[in-house]
């Protein structure tokens, strides 16, 4: 059965891994639905959180597919409750509209917080997930949305320290074979 | 020809020893690599941005052996040749550009069939990239997924690492092809040499740890089977392990069979031998994958052409699958018990464990199958006594004039099928074919390369009329090389494959399979390479004789029955226990 899963990609620093990644999603007609990338705690490494439509079946050849690649350090998939995951939006309103309705309230009440404040226009930052990013836009859309954006999933996989340990011992031995 | 003896060089001290450096181009670095990894021959093809490096590379002639081909794709199936039968990393050259993209069918044909090459492309100087310059084109982009690794260089002093690490990772775990693009201006750029065979890359593990547990696993589930059943395949020859595995097919006394690239790996006449898997594979291991209760399949990675219908595939049987390659396993074929691992470690460690067995009534099936076969289909194609020749009987012929010890090359289709049905491999690593790819035009370029690998044996391609007009400009190579390679055309003026599924499939409807073809004697001769053309059964024995008597490269066409059907043969997406015998 189709469902959202996580999938995260351990890799090196290297120019087209994106490329190298997204391909083994594009030959079995998976599409990619989020992806946030950047650099671990480990200098070099960096973590792809990508989310996707898909069945675990299909998936867990995916990810043997995407370890198999020379600069990939481990690729694992998700099931929703095995990650702690967020995401983050930015919503520009009208500043004309700070002064109509209960703004105060609806920013208070949702966890949401403003960034910045100009003549012609201010920032709300929220996180939380896809579903509560989008209901919030709805709530806003009568003071003047004037644009939204917002992040693909950052997650931490709830078991994940073995993997961890592995990664900073492969640094470790880096250091001293230098 | 000129010997760069004296080298520039620059010294340092460094940690109180004398470390010396000589400062070269980074198209010199290139074949100093070649030649640090002990690379004897290349085949490629010059051009604009390549030219600094085969400028170099006229330096080393003594040294490196450059085949000058006539397409760059023959230059890859070359190289693909040359690396199965000598077990070493094939090289080949090209220019940016087109001759870039013409590697593509080459490299993705090394990709399937898990062959270690090496493809060097020139590519334009680094400031230009990205400007649609004159013969620029992403060639990184379009091989990323047909390659197991490809990198640009575009600064001189990255190549000695990039060609260290590419040769690594072309041989090494589950062989493929690796791609390097080096920029013009990373070719003409000077930098001190030095040059370190590369041994580790974090992020790989290409030698996958054996689990004791699973080989205990697979031990037990082999000794308590009644049925069990051995697939060969390409990763036993890749790994040498063709010793272990007929140990243990002698041990425990079990039937082997061998996918299409596992072919030679155990000679064709051994006791425990029953025959090759697929859609035109044997009759007995077909329709007995269905009734074994153990399956110990290695070094193979299920092929629809060998599984047909997935779901009611060896459906009696425990699976124990023995790969390299993490990815192939669970990937159509669920394994009871996976065994990742190299072959030649694991069969060694599964060796120990097995207890020695007889299973002499399940052997009895496969030689009752053999029989039926032999009388339904191989009796009439091998030694017919009237009507056309038959492709089956001339490769009878030749197997038996070349006593099963030549390397056979083979193209694809129908000819592919029948040689690979009637050949009698003797030594591993003698059959050459395009298998997962199945690209026409294959042969030509590879049996070359395979001549080139191993010149001491005999090679020779079989090439079906179509496959031979797809690349049959290197006999130009093959002239001006001297490669003494034997080439036997099969021809029955008809893409034979197809026309024989227009036949059963499409009701006779043959759109585009008919040939008119041209007097490939005359063709050859035009390459000053010397041939005949056969058509009657009574000449076909003397012609093969001339053929193999002859010193030096030589064509034989014979003209074979037009409509000649290849049976047995399991209908595409059937379950293989539906193998048709007619």
């Amino acid at each position: 059965m189709q469902k959202e899963y996580t999938v995260t990609v351990y890799t090196e620093d290297r120019i087209g891994i994106t490329n190298r990644i997204t391909i083994i999603f594009t030959r079995r007609g998976i599409n990619i639905t989020s992806l946030t990338t950047a650099e671990t705690e480990i200098p070099g490494v960096y973590k792809f959180i990508i989310t996707v439509m898909s069945t675990r079946e299909k998936l867990d050849k995916v990810v043997g597919q995407i370890e198999r690649l020379i600069e990939i350090h481990r690729a694992f998939v998700h099931e929703e409750e095995e990650v702690v995951y967020q995401e983050l939006a930015l919503y520009k309103i009208s500043t004309k509209s700070l002064h109509t309705g209960d703004i105060e309230r609806l920013i208070r009440e949702n966890h949401a917080r403003i960034l910045t404040i100009t003549a012609d226009y201010f920032v709300i930052e929220k996180t939380g997930h896809q579903q509560e990013l989008i209901d919030f836009i709805k709530k806003l859309e009568p003071y003047g949305l004037i644009e939204y954006s917002k992040s693909g999933r950052v997650a931490i996989v709830k078991w994940s320290r073995r993997f961890h340990e592995h990664l900073k011992d492969l640094q470790a031995k880096e250091a001293v074979s230098d | 020809m000129q010997q760069k003896d004296v080298l520039p060089m620059k010294t340092e001290i460094a940690d109180k020893q004398l470390i010396v450096k000589p400062v070269i181009t980074g198209s010199e670095a290139v074949i100093r690599s070649l030649i640090a990894e002990g690379v004897d021959t290349i085949f490629g093809y010059p051009g604009g941005a390549i030219m600094p490096i085969y400028d170099a590379l006229y330096d080393f002639q003594d040294q490196v052996h450059h085949i000058l081909v006539r397409h760059e794709q023959g230059a890859t199936h070359a190289a693909q040749g040359y690396a199965r039968s000598s077990g070493r990393v094939g090289v080949a050259f090209a220019t940016s550009g087109p001759g870039a993209t013409n590697l593509v069918t080459g490299l993705a044909d090394a990709y399937m069939d898990s062959t270690p090459m090496v493809c060097i492309t020139g590519q334009v100087a680094a400031a230009l990239l990205g400007t649609d310059a004159f013969q620029e084109t992403d060639v990184i982009g379009i091989t990323m997924p047909i390659t197991k690794w490809n990198i640009q260089v575009t600064r001189p002093e990255d190549i000695p690492d990039a060609m260290a690490k590419a040769f690594y990772i072309a041989r090494s775990g589950r062989p493929g092809p690796v791609l390097v693009d080096i920029t013009k201006n990373a070719q003409f750029g000077e930098f001190e040499y030095e040059y370190k065979k590369c041994e580790y890359i974090r992020s790989y593990r290409p030698v996958p740890e054996l689990s004791n547990e699973a080989v205990a696993e697979a031990a037990a589930l082999i000794n308590g089977a009644k049925q069990p059943f051995i697939l060969c395949g390409h990763g036993v020859l890749l790994a040498g392990a063709e010793k272990e595995l007929i140990a243990l097919a002698e041990k425990a006394q079990i039937p082997v069979a061998s996918t299409l690239l596992g072919l030679s790996a155990v000679p064709v006449d051994h006791p425990m031998y029953v025959g090759m898997l697929g859609m035109h594979g044997n009759y007995g291991p077909n329709i007995l994958t269905g009734e074994c209760d153990v399956l110990i399949a290695v070094g193979m990675r299920f092929d629809d052409r060998v599984t047909g219908d997935v779901g009611s595939y060896a459906s009696k049987a425990k699976v124990i699958h023995i790969e390299i390659d993490a990815a192939e396993i669970n990937k159509i074929i669920k394994a009871d018990v996976a065994v990742h691992a190299d072959a030649k470690t694991a069969l060694k460690a599964l060796l120990q464990q097995v207890t020695p067995a007889e299973h002499p009534e399940w052997m009895a099936q496969f030689r009752a199958a053999d029989k039926k076969e032999y009388d339904k289909v191989q009796h009439a194609e091998l030694y017919p006594q009237q009507g056309e020749l038959k492709m089956a009987e001339v490769i009878r012929l030749i197997s038996e004039k070349t006593k099963g010890e030549a390397v056979l090359v083979t193209d694809v289709g129908q000819h592919q099928m029948v040689a690979s049905r009637y050949y009698r491999f003797k030594n591993p690593n003698t059959n050459i074919t395009s298998g997962g790819m199945g690209t026409m035009g294959f042969s030509l370029p590879a049996a070359m390369g395979a001549k080139k690998g191993t010149p001491e044996k005999e090679v020779v391609a079989i090439i079906g009329d179509g496959c031979f007009q797809m690349t049959l400009q290197e006999l130009a190579t093959i002239h001006q090389s001297q490669i003494g390679v034997k080439i036997v055309i099969l021809n029955n003026n008809f893409l034979g494959m197809v026309r024989q599924w227009q036949q059963l499939f499409f009701d006779k409807r043959y759109s585009s399979t008919e040939m008119v073809n041209p007097d490939f004697v005359q063709v050859a001769k035009g390459f000053y390479i010397p041939g005949k053309k056969v058509s009657t059964r009574e000449n076909i024995s003397e012609a093969i004789d001339e053929m193999l008597a002859h010193q030096g490269a030589y064509l034989l066409e014979v003209v074979v029955e037009k409509e000649d059907n290849v049976f047995p043969m399991v209908p595409a997406g059937a379950p293989i226990s539906a193998i048709r015998l007619e």
